[in-house]
Order: C-alpha cells, then sequence, then structure tokens
C-alpha cells in the first residue's frame, strides 16, 4: 500500500461518501422549518458523524458523540420543544442577505486556509510527526494503559480533562437555575391501575435498566484497555435513569434517585477528582502526578504478585489515579445529565402559568 | 483532482462549519438557533480529527508488539512505510485530536442544555420563542420604571 | 519603588503549588457553595474561595518578582506532553484583578443578593459565581492553549444562566442571556478553530512551543487564517467593537453581583489571553500580524471609543449607558495595546486595571441604591444624593475617575496612554482619546446632574442609604480610586512590568 490516498482507496471512498451524506443532512436542517425535523435530522447528523469517527480512527470520540449527540442531546431537545413549540416561524428572504454574505466569507477563509493544509493521512504532517507520535511511544512506559486516548485523557492531559468536568458541573448548575429540581405538587401521580397494554414496556423496562446500568460501568472499567471511558459510561448511567422515568413515571424515578443527590453525587464528582490532585499533591507530586498517589512506603509493602514484577510498581499509581478520576468523571456526568433531565422533565405546563404570573 | 480528494474532508468541514453558522445567523426561532449552534460546534470536531488520521493506520490503541494482531495489521503495509512510521511495528492513527475533540463535544451539550434552559424560561417570560416578536415585547420595558425590592 | 522580591505572602509549601491552587481553591468552594445548607453559609464560603484565590495571587506576585515567570506542570509532564501553566508578570497582573475584583463582589453580594434573586437560588448562583471567577483565573494562567478554550467555556457557561437569573427583576435578562450565549459560543468556537490552524501548521499546543515552531515557519495561509479566528473568537469575547452586540443587554440585565464582576473582568481576561497570542505565540516580523495592529485593530479601537461614547450619551437606561461605556473604554485599552510598544502596553493595561477598578465602583454603588428604588432610567435618579449621600458620593468618585478628572485613577491612566501614544508618534491617537474623553465628560455629566442637582420627583419613593455590608466594599473601591490617584507608584510598577512581560518578548 502507497503512502499516498488514491481514488482507490476504499477508506477515502467511504470518508467522502459519509461526508457527502453529512452534508445532505445539514442542507435538510438548514431548509426545514418543523423542529421535530430539525431534531431527528440533528439525531440522524450525530449518527453519521460516529460512523465517519469510527472510520476515521477515533473510537473514543465516536462513542461519545454517538452517546452524547444522538442520545442526550435529543431528548433535551424534543424537552424543549415539547415546552415551547414544534414549528419555527416563516421569516422572508431579505433576511437571509447578510447571514449568507457572513458566512460566504467566513467560509471562504477557511477553504483558502485548507488549501494549505497538508493531505488526509499525511503521516509526516506536523500534527502527526510531533506530539501525536511522541504519546504513542512514550505511554506504555509511562503509564502502561493500552488505550492511548485514555492515557493522554486521564494522564498527560488530565488537567483538562477536570476543566471538563468542571464545564458540565457548571452546566448542571446552570440549568438548575433556569429550570429548578423537577416537578412541584402540580405534576400528576401516576396512575393507580396502568393497563395492560404497558404490562410489555414494564417488563421490557425492567430487563433492559439493570443490563444498561452493567453496560455503564462496563465500559467505565474497559476504557483503559478499548474504547470507552467515564463520559460514555456517565452518559449510559444517566440513560438508565431516564428510561425508568420514561416507563415508571417521572414522580417513581425521583423517589428513588432524589434530585438532592443527584446534585451531591455531581459535587462529590467534581471534589474526588480534585482530591485525587491534591493527595498527590500532599505526597510531594505536583497536582494529579499520579506517580505520587502512593507514598513510598505504601508501595513497598504491596506483595509483588499482586504487583506483578518490578517495573509495574511505577504503573499502579497511574492505574488507580486513571481509575479513580474515571469514576469522578462517571459521577459528575451521570449526575448531571440526570439533573438536566430533570429541569426539563419537571416542567409542566401549570409550572409556566404559574411562573408567567410571578 | 488528486489535490481536491485528498483536501475533501477540509473542504467538507467547512461548508459543515458554514450551514450551522447561517442556521444561527438567519434563524428567528431559538431552538433552531442553538440546533445550529451545535452542527457548527460538532463541524469543528469533524476539522481536528480529521488532520490526526494516518494512511494506513489504525485505532490508536496500542497492540502487543509481535502479537499475531500487529502482524496482521504490518502485513497490509509497505514494509519502508511501516519502518518510517510506525511504532513498534504498527502505524497508529494520532490520538491528540481525539483527546480534544472529546472535551469539545462535551462542551457542546453542556452549551446546548444551558442554551435550550433559557430558552424555555424566554417562552414563559414572553410567549414565544421567536426573536423578533422577542424584540417588540421587549419595548414595553423600556417606558417602565425599574421594579422595587 | 517597592520591592516585591521580599513578598513572601504564603508558607513555601503553599506557594509552590500556589498557581494551580489559585484555580483549584474557587472550583472546590463552588462545589462546596453548591451544597450549602443555607444562602448566608454559601455566602461565606465565596467569600473564602475568593479570599483564598486572592492570597494565592499575593504569593505568586513575590515569586514572579524573584523568578520572572513561575511554570507548573500539571500531572508532572512537561510540555509539549502535558499541560503547564506559565505565569508572567502580565499574568500575575491579571490574576490578583480578577481575584480582588472577586473578593469585592462576593462581599457585596451578601446583602444585595437577597433584593435580586429568588431565595432558593442563591446557593447556587454563588456557586456559579465561583466557578466563573475560577475559569477567568484558569485563562489567564495557562500555557496551553486548548487549556485556554477549557477554562473560557468553564467562566462562560456559568455566566450565562447567571445572567438570565436577572430576570426575577427584568426579563429582558433571559434573551440577553440568550444572545451571549450565541455570541459566546461563536466566538469560543472560532477560537477553538484558529487554535486547530495553528496546531495543524506546528503540531503542539503549548503556546510557548507554539511561538517558537511559528517563528521559523513564516507566513502561511494556514497560520494566518488561524490568527484571523483566533482574533475575531476572542474579539467576540472581549466585546471589541463592532462584535460587542451581546454586551449591552449581558451588563444592563444581569443581577448586579454578576454585572459588578462581569464588568471588571471578562472582558479583560479575553483581551489579555488575545495580546498573549497576538505579541507571544505569533512571529514578531509577521507582515500580516503588524499590518493587522496597525489597521484593523486600531481603527477599530479607536472607532469603539467615540461611536460607544456617543451611543452611551443618548442612552435612557443607565446601566446600559455604563455599558456602552465599558465598550468604548475596551477600545481605550486596545488603543494602549496598538501601539506594541513596552510602553504602549504597560499603558494600556493599566488603564485595563484603572478600569476595572471605576466600573466596579460604579456598578456597585448602582447596585446599592437599586435595593431601595430600582433605578432604571437616568430620570429615577433624580436627587437621590439627598437620600443616600454616601452612595452617591462614592458614585461621583468612580465616574470622575472615568471622566479623567485629575487627582483620580482615571485622569493618570488616560494620561500614560497619551504619553505612550506620543512616544510612538501616533498623533491620531491622542486626538482620539480627546474626543472620546469629552463625551464620556457629557455622560457623565448627565449622570451626575441627575443625582446631585435635580430635585426628587414629588411623588417618587424615596431612596434608601444602601447598607454598611454594601457601603464597605464601594468605599473601599472608591478610596483606591483616590488614593491610587494620588500615589500611583504600586500599580504603575505593575503595569511596568507586565508590560515589559508581554513586549519584551521574555520568558
Amino acid at each position: 500500500m502507497i503512502a499516498e490516498p488514491t481514488f482507490f482507496d476504499v477508506n477515502l471512498a467511504i470518508d467522502i461518501v459519509l461526508l457527502v451524506m453529512l452534508l445532505v443532512v445539514a442542507g435538510a436542517i438548514v431548509r426545514t422549518r418543523s423542529l421535530l425535523t430539525a431534531i431527528i435530522l440533528f439525531g440522524i447528523y450525530s449518527l453519521v458523524s460516529a460512523v465517519w469517527l469510527v472510520v476515521m480512527d477515533a473510537p473514543d470520540v465516536a462513542f461519545t458523540e454517538a452517546v452524547v449527540g444522538a442520545g442526550i442531546s435529543t431528548i433535551v431537545l424534543l424537552g424543549a420543544i415539547l415546552l415551547t413549540r414544534g414549528e419555527a416561524e416563516r421569516g422572508d428572504w431579505r433576511r437571509l442577505i447578510a447571514p449568507a454574505l457572513v458566512c460566504v466569507t467566513v467560509g471562504g477563509v477557511l477553504i483558502y486556509a485548507a488549501t494549505g493544509l497538508p493531505a488526509l493521512g499525511d503521516a509526516s504532517s506536523p500534527v502527526n510527526a510531533y506530539v501525536g507520535r511522541a504519546y504513542l511511544e512514550a505511554a506504555p512506559n509511562d503509564i502502561g494503559v493500552p488505550n492511548t486516548v485514555t492515557a493522554v485523557l486521564a494522564s498527560y492531559r488530565g488537567f483538562d480533562t477536570f476543566g471538563e468536568v468542571v464545564v458540565i458541573f457548571a452546566a448542571g448548575v446552570g440549568v438548575a437555575l433556569m429550570l429548578g429540581f423537577g416537578p412541584r405538587a402540580s405534576l400528576a401521580p401516576p396512575p393507580q391501575v396502568m393497563g395492560d397494554h404497558h404490562v410489555v414496556l414494564r417488563v421490557a423496562a425492567k430487563l433492559l435498566i439493570p443490563l444498561i446500568a452493567l453496560y455503564a460501568l462496563y465500559v467505565q472499567f474497559h476504557g483503559d484497555l478499548g474504547a470507552g471511558g467515564g463520559f460514555q459510561a456517565g452518559v449510559i448511567m444517566a440513560a438508565a435513569v431516564i428510561l425508568h422515568a420514561l416507563v415508571f413515571g417521572l414522580r417513581e424515578t425521583m423517589a428513588a434517585v432524589t434530585p438532592k443527590v443527584a446534585r451531591s453525587v455531581a459535587s462529590l464528582g467534581v471534589l474526588l477528582y480534585a482530591g485525587v490532585g491534591v493527595v498527590c499533591m500532599m505526597n510531594g507530586g505536583l497536582f494529579l502526578d499520579y506517580d505520587y498517589l502512593f507514598p513510598p512506603h505504601i508501595e513497598k509493602e504491596i506483595p509483588g504478585w499482586l504487583l506483578g514484577g518490578p517495573e509495574s510498581a511505577h504503573h499502579w499509581g497511574q492505574h488507580f489515579g486513571i481509575m479513580l478520576i474515571e469514576l469522578g468523571v462517571l459521577l459528575t456526568v451521570a449526575a448531571t445529565m440526570v439533573t438536566i433531565f430533570y429541569g426539563f422533565a419537571g416542567r409542566s405546563v401549570d409550572d409556566a402559568q404559574r411562573e408567567a404570573k410571578r | 483532482m488528486t489535490f481536491f480528494l485528498s483536501h475533501f474532508n477540509y473542504f467538507a468541514v467547512a461548508v459543515l462549519m458554514m450551514a450551522g453558522l447561517f442556521i444561527v445567523f438567519s434563524s428567528g426561532n431559538l431552538i433552531k438557533r442553538t440546533i445550529g449552534l451545535a452542527i457548527f460546534q460538532t463541524a469543528t470536531g469533524l476539522f481536528y480529527i480529521s488532520l490526526g488520521k494516518v494512511t494506513g493506520g489504525t485505532a490508536p490503541i496500542v497492540v502487543e508488539p509481535g502479537s499475531a494482531e500487529a502482524r496482521e495489521l504490518a502485513s497490509r503495509l509497505d514494509p519502508a512505510y511501516l519502518a518510517q512510521h510506525g511504532v513498534d511495528g504498527v502505524v497508529y492513527s494520532n490520538p491528540l485530536p481525539s483527546v480534544l475533540i472529546l472535551t469539545a463535544i462535551v462542551v457542546g451539550v453542556a452549551t446546548l442544555a444551558v442554551g435550550l434552559a433559557i430558552a424555555v424560561r424566554i417562552r414563559e417570560a414572553y410567549g414565544s420563542v421567536e426573536a423578533d416578536e422577542i424584540e417588540v415585547l421587549s419595548r414595553v420595558e423600556s417606558t417602565q420604571p425599574g421594579p422595587r425590592a | 519603588m517597592i520591592s516585591f522580591e521580599a513578598l513572601h505572602a504564603a508558607p513555601p509549601a503553599l506557594t509552590a503549588h500556589a498557581p494551580m491552587l489559585l484555580v483549584v481553591g474557587p472550583l472546590i468552594a463552588a462545589c462546596a457553595a453548591a451544597f450549602a445548607p443555607t444562602s448566608r453559609t454559601s455566602w461565606m464560603i465565596s467569600v473564602t474561595g475568593s479570599i483564598f484565590a486572592a492570597w494565592m495571587a499575593l504569593a505568586l506576585l513575590g515569586e514572579v518578582a524573584r523568578h520572572g515567570a513561575v511554570d507548573y506542570f500539571m500531572g508532572g509532564f512537561a510540555p509539549p506532553l502535558g499541560i503547564a501553566f506559565h505565569i508572567d508578570a502580565a499574568g500575575v497582573l491579571m490574576a490578583l484583578l480578577i481575584s480582588s475584583a472577586g473578593v469585592m463582589a462576593s462581599l457585596y453580594s451578601g446583602h444585595a443578593l437577597p433584593a435580586e434573586v429568588r431565595a432558593e437560588k442563591h446557593t447556587l448562583t454563588q456557586a456559579g459565581f465561583l466557578l466563573c471567577q475560577a475559569g477567568l483565573l484558569g485563562m489567564v494562567s495557562t500555557g496551553d492553549a486548548f487549556n485556554a478554550f477549557v477554562f473560557l467555556e468553564v467562566s462562560s457557561i456559568g455566566t450565562y444562566a447567571l445572567i438570565a437569573i436577572g430576570e426575577k427583576r427584568d426579563r429582558r435578562a433571559l434573551p440577553a442571556a440568550f444572545n451571549y450565549l450565541i455570541m459566546g459560543t461563536i466566538g469560543a468556537t472560532f477560537y477553538v478553530v484558529g487554535v486547530g490552524f495553528l496546531f495543524a501548521a506546528t503540531g503542539t499546543l503549548n503556546m510557548a512551543d507554539m511561538g517558537a515552531r511559528l517563528a521559523t515557519l513564516g507566513d502561511s495561509s494556514v497560520v494566518q487564517a488561524g490568527f484571523a479566528f483566533i482574533v475575531v473568537g476572542l474579539g467576540i469575547k472581549a466585546a471589541m467593537f463592532p462584535l460587542h452586540g451581546w454586551l449591552p443587554g449581558a451588563y444592563s440585565y444581569a443581577p448586579s453581583l454578576i454585572a459588578i464582576f462581569l464588568a471588571a473582568t471578562a472582558t479583560k481576561a479575553s483581551i489579555y489571553l488575545m495580546a498573549r497570542f497576538v505579541f507571544d505565540v505569533f512571529p514578531d516580523g509577521a507582515a500580516f500580524g503588524q499590518g493587522f495592529i496597525a489597521w484593523v485593530l486600531a481603527p477599530l479601537a479607536g472607532t469603539a471609543a467615540i461611536v460607544c461614547s456617543i451611543q452611551a450619551v443618548f442612552e435612557k437606561e443607565i446601566r446600559r449607558m455604563l455599558a456602552f461605556s465599558s465598550v468604548a473604554q475596551v477600545g481605550f485599552i486596545l488603543l494602549g495595546l496598538s501601539l506594541a510598544t513596552v510602553a504602549g502596553a504597560s499603558a494600556g493595561l493599566f488603564y485595563l486595571a484603572a478600569h476595572a477598578l471605576m466600573k466596579m465602583t460604579l456598578f456597585m454603588a448602582l447596585g446599592g441604591l437599586a435595593i431601595s428604588i430600582g433605578a432604571r432610567r437616568l430620570d429615577e435618579l433624580a436627587g437621590v444624593a439627598r437620600d443616600a449621600p454616601w452612595s452617591a458620593a462614592a458614585f461621583a468618585i468612580g465616574a470622575a475617575s472615568l471622566a479623567g478628572v485629575p487627582l483620580t485613577l482615571g485622569f493618570l491612566a488616560k494620561w500614560r496612554l497619551v504619553a505612550a501614544a506620543l512616544e510612538a508618534g501616533q498623533i491620531w491617537i491622542v486626538a482620539v482619546l480627546a474626543i472620546a474623553s469629552l463625551l464620556t465628560l457629557l455622560y457623565i455629566g448627565r449622570m451626575i446632574e441627575a443625582i446631585f442637582f435635580r430635585p426628587a420627583p414629588a411623588g417618587a419613593p424615596r431612596a434608601r442609604e444602601a447598607p454598611v455590608g454594601v457601603l464597605a466594599p464601594l468605599w473601599i473601591l472608591a478610596g483606591l480610586s483616590l488614593w491610587f490617584g494620588i500615589d500611583a507608584s504600586l500599580p504603575e510598577q505593575l503595569a511596568n512590568a507586565a508590560g515589559q512581560a508581554l513586549i519584551g518578548g521574555a520568558p
């Protein structure tokens, strides 16, 4: 196989086909006035992006895009149009001129710049030959985790990930400020007798929800070895809770996972992440330097067979550190997604009218 | 032609970004604007990932050197290419853009959630989610005195 | 001549980690505030978190004075593999500014919040405030381009909702917050695209490393596009004319705690980041860069100064007036920075700090008055001086400083700008400053006339003096405006070192 892409390279062909699909879907979203159509198309856009991401050798990102883009975003958007309205107004064509001009100009700059970029897949471009490659060479020694993306995300650039967890927490705070924490007394209690036509849903949900939760845990811990990690696991865990709410009623779910618990768990996740960093700091290292997670005298006490040999001792701090912070990520992401869902789902029409009168 | 094909990704990403931006600027409906914003943000992610792709590479999950999997991956490539760009006998794609875009996707959904929450409250306060109607309704406040505590 | 080298604000164990604690401290406080059982507790946590950050900033001041710049490698990995914090004299000036603004704002919020925000939202408001502060502190401390984006978003996401809760008093807060969200996110995404282009050209994300590699690369379409996107993106966040459309709404309708803090810090942090990129990352000799500064940045800044001052003169609502004034003042700051000399950068940064002080005073005084009378439009402020003399006097000091009355900090700040412009031979900037100052005098004059010289209308509700909890921070700020107007050696020294660090090209 030669190093330059040619027209007959299958990977390139698939890549181009997927991008053309994305362009078509984006065009459809621009044109449609129905918001429900736009949301479903956006879900399709996310899923096609996820497939494209797999073709481009980024399975972690594909996973995240699928759960976040096609999952959470769609739920939140649907919640929003249920609380507002489903159709956009027709604007007159004159208002499209200025935006079109701006977009054409910016697009022109982008295309002008794109001509200076290296070809797709160029292994000797600055991006691929410098820091990216250095990670691949250094990670097996420094961290010892096969999934280099997790190694970079959780260890080398762990501080960025900390910032990201804080962003999610901030979003939870923001949505809670806007929409409150869940339904007030106005929400009708679930009907005492659910008709027989709900039996299938209930039984299926009872089977699926624990499996989904288990899958979330699998993704969480498997992130070291393959695609996965805290973010994806957190969203999947939230999906289990959301499924429960959809089938059994919001009131029941809120009794099981109370809004207060959700908020506290979200804070706890951030504090856990920061706590790991502070512990490393107190043991003599810098913030989030997992090599210092275990004080030296403890390492001597871990039995040799558990460590798997002398060179693994250095990796234990890294493995544990990564595991703990991914746990922090899981807690915050799951709790925040649940809080956001409660905010949207718990807002009924009665609440809206009451707010308007205040 | 080869140039167009090898840079098609970047051109497509540019068009996608502009589609998202166009929706944001031209749509009067607040919810649709949020969707446009989300498209704009995810297209940026596609840009970064395109930068990180390596021809003949595989996902950056390190394979045991010398294992059957490593040998199988290596067998598909030209030996000179492998020697120049491989790490321990396998060619990988770049892990760094993946990390960055994971963060960006999460930031994007956070923004989406907060934006939609504000839009819901706007609907409750103004009775509409169309920008022009809200502007007309807002003029009421400019003529009124401020509220007491 | 004050020597900061002897300043040891914190024990060495903490000082060694000060760059990180500066940001992580308020973050942990934010989580604690979200947990807090009562509004009072969350307020105390907020004050503690802000004071801690200010303490760390002071510790860093000593360190930077001793070593020139402080580096901190997160995770123990050196760049370009890891993320490094890099704080030099300019960064420490920004950190001090943001953390002290945070202390003043959080002290003020004890009384102001109950008047403006529903009771059940207080704990989350304090949490959001601390998150915003931590994000801004991270933005000015980090040495990694993508990390700057993450902290930019940390500071922004909480802010959107925090502005929107001003809807209790004025429902226009909601569309203003939404508008800010859209524009702010577009700005941040443009920034990410720009960083992507630079990343494509250099292969690294560490700003110092990028600068070194770009110096050898020279101009290319990729680098130029990266430059354009970063500047436009940060320009939106910094409310650089003509991208400032979101600012008047956001500052006018937000709860006063948020307006005070944002007016002092948010645009400033983005200006600082932009200056970092323009002066440190982009190669010095690049024709594109210099052409941009001379032909795009400076004229836009000058236009902002004049046009927005005119808009402020014609505004009827006070906070909108002050908001347009803020955009005009951002123009002043950018004029100073656009000179691209050490004197210009020092003057620009000095003006940046002075403006933060002045605007905080003005917004805080208004906030104190708003507790009793609301005061949305200028005519409602008529005759307030009789009933609330302390607030009115503080407002007058802040206003005088803004207008550049001698013996105030504002006068010194404008003087330095003029001197730097003359030294660089840019006479037109002096003309712009003069015209804009006259216009400032006009709208300040309108405000002073309403407060002091107009009788209160017969049937209008009487204002009450603001509570001590508000007057205390207010008068500290006003007092500083006066003191530094007379003896400005402290801020001058900081600004000089900062300007040197920014332009001098040193670490």
